[in-house]
């Protein structure tokens, strides 16, 4: 994979300390101040033999390229169309994901959590931005803002309003706190209809935040 | 269909997750740790302005670190400010299309 280039850096950060407008540029333009101390970072750490560059190619390729929320609706369509799947997944959803090969990276334990007629269930981290990696990838920029993360425990039927999602009165919505040790995925209710369709068919009515619990699942 | 979002918006926030991710696996410190100490960092932002979850977001996680490997003397605060001295010389030094390199601030 092609390493992220610090003169990529130059020509997608639109607002450069360094940014003249007016006449051809001499040398690189300089790069951002956070992105000159991760640079340093970097030099340090690898002088020092605790970091490997290599690793950080890797880990930066998994999370852009190779790990989604296509796995969490792998998970899903599974759990909607295999009762005994089903079962063990409520039973114990690490040991069911790792076997699926989506193993967290943070030894992280993982909980799968079901919506029904009778519960609704949303996920949050209010201390930082927990969330289950190996299923979903990187959480969203809304899931890590001060507004959500706020907000989804006092007012969550708000929350949901403001996401596309009306629920009946009488369905409780439950909030659930992640944290560095404890990840959740929900499972959204199985569309109406969709009796005929296969776990592939099924997969694609699966989104993120179906998952997370701000949506639901797609209709055929 | 909408165009899926980027997984990171600049590479600088890519980077400075992975060597996060890497030393965390490398056993420098448990993700617990790593949680609490970001979590204190994003709720100390909070205070002065609503954070979006974008940039203000890996602008806590990058202070996080720094504190956090200054905190266990992994990396010295004050050679990392020369370090970023040195890039900063490098970015300036270097032709416009050349390979930015260390090597470069002396010019």
């Amino acid at each position: 994979m092609q390493r992220w280039t610090w003169l990529q850096a130059c020509v997608t950060i639109p607002l450069m300390p360094h940014d003249h407008a007016d006449h051809s540029h001499p040398h690189t333009l300089l790069p951002s101040d956070p992105a000159l101390r991760v640079k340093a970072l970097e030099t340090l750490l690898t002088q020092k033999g605790l970091i490997d560059p290599a690793a950080l190619d890797e880990i930066i390729d998994t999370y852009e390229n190779r790990i989604g929320p296509r796995n969490g609706a792998q998970v899903v369509a599974r759990a909607w169309s295999d009762p005994a799947f089903r079962e063990a997944l409520f039973e114990d959803a690490t040991a069911v994901v790792t076997q699926m090969g989506f193993y967290g990276r943070q030894g992280e334990h993982m909980v799968a959590v079901e919506n029904t007629d009778a519960v609704h269930n949303i996920v949050v981290c209010t201390l930082c931005s927990c969330y289950p990696w190996p299923l979903l990838g990187i959480p969203p920029g809304w899931y890590k803002s001060d507004a959500y993360r706020a907000r989804v425990v006092r007012e969550p039927r708000a929350v949901l309003a403001e996401f596309g999602v009306t629920l009946p009165a009488e369905t409780a919505v439950r909030v659930w706190d992640s944290t560095a040790e404890v990840r959740y995925l929900v499972i959204p209710q199985r569309p109406p209809n969709t009796e005929t369709l296969d776990e592939a068919a099924l997969m694609d009515l699966v989104t993120r935040d179906s998952m997370i619990g701000t949506g639901l699942a797609r209709q055929p | 269909m909408t165009r899926p979002e980027p997984v990171f918006e600049e590479p600088w926030h890519a980077q400075v997750f992975a060597i996060t991710v890497h030393l965390n696996e490398t056993g420098l410190f448990t993700w617990q740790q790593w949680a609490e100490r970001f979590g204190a960092t994003l709720k100390r932002h909070g205070h002065h302005t609503r954070l979006n979850g974008g940039s203000d977001y890996f602008a806590a996680w990058l202070e996080t670190l720094e504190t956090l490997l200054g905190d266990t003397s992994v990396a010295d605060p004050a050679q990392l400010e020369t370090l970023r001295h040195a890039w900063e010389a490098a970015y300036l030094n270097t032709p416009h299309g050349a390979p930015v390199t260390l090597d470069a601030r002396a010019d």
